[in-house]
């Protein structure tokens, strides 16, 4: 059984008649890496501020190590954040930037030096104590953010969309590098983005968040293989959303066409949403699938191809490696394991589903 | 062809650089360093140890530091509540106290002068509530109070400015370090001010050492400025060489302090004037 380290307890936060967190519960456990998944506005950055004691929530209590900490300010609270725009002080230099910590907590001289020398070994910048912010770049910038967070030794660290203003191959780099700086470091990360494969890469845990609702709390595997909703499934990669009926156990109509699945408890004649990833989807002889059409384009993404093909009035997405002329005719096949199926929302606001309710 | 076409456009600046600024240098230069005669000399410089222009100096010194503490203290708290209204508010507020800016100058001092005169606002008010009468028109203090109310603007805008360009993020990352309210004054907002400071601090100091109109409105001849000693020197002695020897003086000063300044500003951003 692992500790809770962080427990939101029914947390709600408005800003003016908006809701931003309605009734949010949530915890994370110790030595987690957890992210908070969502499109802008999902209260996710808002989950963190809160949790870093930048935000007070409307309602609800924010326990760390079991203590209530929802009315400690931020500089009372033993976790440190990293910004997403580094937010490092200019006029100092790099060792005086590692060093503000250190020195409002008063450690001795010599303690802070070898921690200063210990904390840019970690990020790969040795040598870099007495040069300007300025002069770095902005990969340098943030790794430097992160020395000067992690050398206070906070439990958790919490991270505000740290990689999203860097370009995408050293944003990829640094992805490994938190992976490694949690592995050597032990401590809880608290992750925020609006980046699906980000969040697929480094994470234990993922909470997608949207309209200030969770929508699945699971591991990278989980979310990506059993989505619970069509939000998720939608957010997270690409997939093929389809108004279906549950005609009974283990028998879905997509289109007009019954596809037997693996899926069942869901009463008889029950419409649903049917989830079909593009790679999931066989292109097979035309007579040999369960429906065929006619491929209406395709894209070379690198390591497949990305196909539309319209069939039965839907135009269906598909990832394959193999090659097909465009306007050729195929056929698409699916085994019943890989048809997810969902309940549609109950709300209007089809996206904003309430686990809690 | 078409190199030459472009430098010609600087051509008008060019005539206005000479003819307005760099020709009446010369000519200062020319009369502070000859004697009526046209005779090539350094007594109009050394004019200045005289201890008439000594003792103006000495005031123009003091009274010009005095405004300009005087202006940093009010400003600065003033810069803060400013930066941290909302943005809307902002832009009004700073609208506000720019707006005697846009008034005439003379009469702003002329109004200064009938509120503080012995008959005037102020006294009739403090003697309703049974206060004695303040004379403090034809005073120094009287100069200060029009310096301090003409030069104030010079100094809020700059220390603004700097502060409003403080991200909101930069203190927050000194709370998450544990930083208290104190700590993040002295170690971030006041350092990342310092340039505003310190073109504040020129642009209130050079004029109010130079001024000689509010001291001669509101000091009534008794309160002799070195910027009133040139003037009279210019417009009532016709000694226009012992004037330009004082004001070449006085701008060896003024670029002397200035350079000081520069000193304690480590980036050069914000300093307008330098």
């Amino acid at each position: 059984m692992k500790k809770k380290l962080i427990q939101l307890d029914h947390i709600t936060k408005k800003y003016g008649n908006q809701t931003i967190l309605d009734d949010l519960n949530l915890y994370i456990n110790e030595n987690e890496f957890l992210t908070l998944l969502g499109p802008s506005g999902c209260g996710k950055t808002t989950t963190l501020r809160l949790i870093g004691g930048f935000e007070s929530p409307d309602s609800g209590k924010i326990y760390f190590d079991n203590a209530d900490i929802t009315s400690l300010s931020p500089n009372e609270r033993k976790l440190n954040t990293v910004f997403q725009k580094y937010a490092l002080f200019s006029h100092m230099t790099i060792a005086e930037n590692i060093a503000f910590g250190l020195k409002i907590s008063k450690k001795s001289k010599l303690y802070i030096e070898d921690k200063i020398k210990y904390a840019l070994k970690l990020v790969n910048l040795d040598g870099y104590e007495n040069r300007s912010v300025d002069s770095l770049s902005g990969g340098q910038q943030q790794r430097i953010a992160i020395a000067r967070a992690i050398v206070n030794e906070p439990k958790v660290l919490l991270l505000d969309e740290p990689l999203g203003a860097l370009d995408l191959k050293l944003r990829q780099d640094m992805q490994y590098e938190l992976i490694r700086l949690k592995n050597e470091l032990g401590i809880t990360f608290v992750y925020v983005t609006h980046d699906q494969e980000e969040a697929l890469t480094m994470s234990d845990t993922i909470v997608v968040m949207n309209q200030g609702y969770i929508q699945q709390i699971g591991t990278p595997e989980d979310i990506y293989n059993e989505p619970c909703n069509a939000f998720v499934a939608d957010f997270i990669g690409d997939s093929n959303i389809i108004n279906g009926i549950m005609l009974e156990d283990k028998l879905v109509e997509v289109l007009g066409i019954k596809f037997p699945c693996a899926d069942s408890g869901f009463g008889k004649n029950k419409p649903v949403d049917v989830i079909i990833r593009p790679e999931d989807i066989e292109l097979v002889q035309p007579e040999l699938g369960s429906l065929s059409g006619t491929i209406t384009s395709i894209i070379f993404k690198g390591v497949h191809y990305e196909i539309t093909i319209m069939a039965n009035n839907y135009e269906w997405l598909v990832h394959t490696t193999k090659y097909f002329e465009q306007g050729s005719l195929v056929g698409l096949a699916v085994t019943p394991f890989n048809i997810q199926i969902m309940n549609k929302p109950e709300f209007s606001d089809e996206k904003a589903v309430d686990l809690n309710a | 062809m078409r190199k030459l076409g472009r430098q010609l456009l600087a051509g008008p600046y060019l005539i206005w650089i000479t003819g307005f600024i760099i020709l009446p240098l010369f000519m200062i230069l020319y009369y502070a360093f000859t004697t009526s005669g046209g005779n090539f000399t350094f007594m109009n410089l050394i004019a200045i140890t005289h201890w008439v222009h000594v003792k103006s100096l000495l005031l123009s010194i003091k009274l010009g530091l005095i405004c300009t503490l005087i202006c940093l203290v009010l400003s600065y708290p003033l810069a803060m509540i400013l930066n941290n209204l909302k943005f809307k508010n902002q832009s009004f507020m700073v609208f506000i106290f720019v707006l005697p800016m846009w008034m005439n100058f003379l009469l702003r001092i002329l109004a200064w002068q009938l509120l503080l005169s012995n008959n005037g606002i102020i006294n009739t008010i403090l003697k309703s509530i049974g206060f004695p009468a303040l004379n403090i028109l034809n005073t120094p203090t009287a100069v200060v109070f029009g310096m301090v109310y003409d030069f104030l603007p010079y100094m809020v805008l700059p220390i603004y400015n700097s502060m409003s360009r403080i991200r909101k993020d930069i203190i927050e990352a000194a709370m998450d370090l544990g930083a208290t309210s104190p700590t993040i004054f002295l170690k971030i907002i006041l350092p990342l001010t310092a340039s505003g400071i310190v073109s504040g601090v020129i642009m209130v100091f050079v004029p109010a050492l130079t001024s000689f109109v509010i001291s001669d409105m509101l000091g009534g001849g008794k309160v002799l400025l070195i910027g009133n000693v040139i003037e009279q020197d210019f417009m009532d002695a016709y000694n226009w060489n012992l004037g330009s020897g004082l004001s070449v003086v006085l701008m060896i000063f003024v670029v002397a302090s200035m350079a000081f300044m520069n000193r304690y500003a480590k980036d050069g951003e914000g300093t307008a004037v330098w």
